[in-house]
């Protein structure tokens, strides 16, 4: 078959990739591991114990007693200086000190900064409390009720396809970039009648077959193994992934667009991705930073991506409802495409 | 219009650096024509300037009559280039390769696959991945590249460079092929038998200008003959005594002994030994050769063009 240049050129960036184990590898292999690992590593195991510390004493045995038979409480029976040890490095959350004679107030330590110490200084307290003798006034009743698509792993795959799709681009597309004009193959191929659109567009096509795959090998793994399941539109999530690649494509050229050699464009990739890693919440929620950079967090375009997909897959969302995120994915796909291109150097 | 190329007052600069220092040239039609000089004269730079790959600072150049800051398409379309050392997509086969560049010249008249592969001796590898071809079968490719299109007129910026022997000879033959069917090739050369061998005229450049022009017979003949004789003896002679010698042109000193320019090897070989005899030293080294390329860029600058 002879087409044109720019299916010619596709086809041989398809070739190309699949004779290269090491890109299969890094597309399609490396989120099944970390999906793996991280839902193994934080699957739901119950609700989860806070370790405490009671000083061994006079008065200790008692209240040890009353805490022990507390679910959500993970005891030890320590001396004083090993418990305050484990306080300053974390393995506790509190250290009770029982009254040596009673009358005397029982003392809780603890670091109030710690996101569980003051939940589980009330847990503990209303268990002594009781033991004491309180009753409570009002009758209670709880319903728990898990959300769908609501562990760390359900959370997590969305996050990872992002991380997936922005590799994908940086080291998929603006690497080869920067490698092929370190070799002077851009340089000989401008000296050609070659359309130059055509090769950088070669790049999207070729992506426009890979990332289809992607994510239904990512959401089927995930499926087969976790349980995770697309509460929203699988065609909504396969266009929001398209949209996605899209915009990464544009960073990931403006990245390619003068670096001469690789060591520069490994440079320039890092910094945009690693930032991003942390900030976009592909691993941990990015409601973990500050109010006050939360707009410019919103702005990034991994951040957009892993909010608009995660409402479709997670929530069940339409993607007609994810406005503001596909507005940012555009705006990121047209600027960065636009000034690449502007400042691309071929030789 | 038998004029290939037209090169006028072209300069190039990076910065303070002078890479090309006001070049003159005019190549015709259906010749082969060398830039020859060392590593750093500004051959590469004139031929990237020539495929449109680099904008000259000062200066014009036409190719084919037509330039590069109005016509490139049409320009790119019909000419072919070979780079130095391209390294091309590591991962497709040589026959994969061909194919793709052949689609680049769209509604253009192109050489077959088959053809190419088989004039360039490549039609064994055709299945082999370009990583995996040895240097001078790349060079073949490279070169069968630069003829996919059928050009008017081919670059091949240092052709051989890095080459063994063997490859550098099946090379030369392909190029003389070429000139032969009546194709215009500019090459760029360190290597005087290269020039020599395949080129119709040649300029030699050095700093980035023409200091000379011709065939080589020419520019042997102009820089003092084609025969040459080195001679040392012991004890050393000042060079005052080859003076009178039958036939002697020139006179160089040239490592412990000189290099005698020389009408005829006939005439001027016994009036030599004559004189040695008369002042009673023997000669320690004595080799009679045709002047090469080599010595014309010697004799102009006084540095060889391979010690650069």
């Amino acid at each position: 078959m002879t087409g044109g240049p720019l299916w010619a050129l596709s086809g041989a960036r398809i070739k190309q990739f699949l004779r290269e184990p090491g890109a299969l590898f890094w597309t399609f292999g490396f989120p099944l591991l970390i999906t793996v690992a991280l839902g193994t590593a934080f699957r739901n195991q119950g609700p989860a114990k806070s370790q405490i510390a009671v000083v061994a004493g006079p008065g200790s045995a008692p209240a040890a007693s009353a805490l022990a038979g507390d679910p959500g409480i993970g005891l030890a029976i320590l001396d004083p200086e090993s418990a305050g040890r484990r306080l300053v490095t974390g393995e506790v959350v509190l250290i009770v000190l029982a009254p040596a004679s009673p009358g005397l107030p029982f003392v809780y330590r603890y670091d109030p900064s710690r996101p569980d110490a003051l939940a589980v200084r009330r847990l503990v307290d209303e268990r002594l409390q009781r033991q004491a003798g309180r009753r409570d006034p009002l009758p209670t009743r709880d319903e728990t009720a898990v959300a769908k698509g609501a562990r760390y792993v359900d959370w997590l795959v969305p996050g990872l396809l992002g991380m997936q799709l922005l590799n994908g681009a940086m080291w998929g597309a603006a690497f080869n970039i920067v490698n092929a004009r370190q070799r002077k193959l851009l340089k000989r191929l401008a000296a050609t009648p070659m359309r130059r659109s055509d090769y950088l567009l070669s790049f999207r096509v070729s992506g426009l077959v890979f990332v289809p795959i992607q994510v239904v090998v990512l959401f089927a793994f995930a499926r087969l193994t976790f349980g995770v399941t697309i509460h929203g539109s699988a065609v909504a999530a396969l266009a929001l992934a398209l949209l996605g690649s899209w915009s990464f494509a544009g960073l990931g050229l403006l990245c390619a667009s003068r670096a001469q050699n690789s060591e520069t464009a490994n440079g320039l990739i890092n910094l945009i991705t690693l930032p991003m890693m942390v900030l976009s919440g592909v691993f941990f929620s990015s409601s973990r930073f500050p109010a006050v950079v939360q707009p410019a967090i919103r702005l990034l375009p991994m951040s957009a991506f892993n909010e608009a997909l995660r409402h479709v897959v997670n929530d069940g969302a339409s993607i007609f409802a994810q406005g503001y995120p596909i507005a940012v994915l555009v705006g990121w796909a047209l600027v960065t495409s636009v000034v690449a291109v502007r400042i691309f150097r071929w030789t | 219009m038998d004029c290939a190329i037209r090169i006028q007052g072209l300069v190039k600069s990076y910065g303070d650096v002078l890479a090309v220092a006001g070049l003159d040239l005019e190549v015709r039609r259906g010749e082969c024509f060398g830039l020859l000089g060392p590593n750093g004269a500004g051959k590469t730079t004139t031929i990237e300037i020539l495929e449109g790959l680099l904008p000259p600072t000062a200066g014009t150049v036409e190719v084919l009559g037509l330039r590069w800051d109005r016509q490139p398409d049409e320009l790119r379309a019909r000419i072919g280039v070979a780079l130095q050392e391209t390294k091309l997509f590591d991962r497709l086969t040589v026959e994969e390769t061909l194919r793709l560049f052949r689609t680049f010249y769209v509604g253009r008249a192109t050489l077959s696959v088959e053809t190419l592969l088989d004039e360039m001796q490549l039609g064994e590898k055709r299945a082999t991945w370009v990583m995996k071809l040895s240097g001078g079968q790349r060079q073949r490719l490279a070169v069968a590249l630069g003829l996919i299109g059928d050009p008017e007129v081919l670059f091949l910026d240092e052709p051989t460079t890095g080459l063994d022997p063997q490859s550098r000879r099946a090379l030369w033959d392909t190029i003389a092929a070429l000139r032969a069917r009546g194709k215009t090739v500019v090459l760029t050369t360190h290597y005087m038998d290269e020039a020599e061998r395949l080129c119709d005229r040649v300029a030699i450049v050095d700093h980035g200008k023409g200091i000379a022009l011709g065939t080589p017979a020419e520019l042997i003949d102009r820089s003092g003959g084609q025969h040459l004789v080195e001679v040392s003896t012991d004890p050393a002679l000042p060079p005052e005594a080859f003076a009178g010698l039958a036939g002697l042109r020139s006179v160089r000193a040239q490592g412990d002994g000189f290099t005698l320019s020389i009408d005829g090897p006939h005439v001027a070989l016994p009036a030599l030994f004559a004189r040695l005899a008369e002042r009673g030293v023997r000669a320690t080294r004595l080799v009679s050769r045709t002047a090469t390329l080599d010595d014309v860029f010697l004799s102009l600058t006084g540095r060889t063009l391979r010690e650069d």
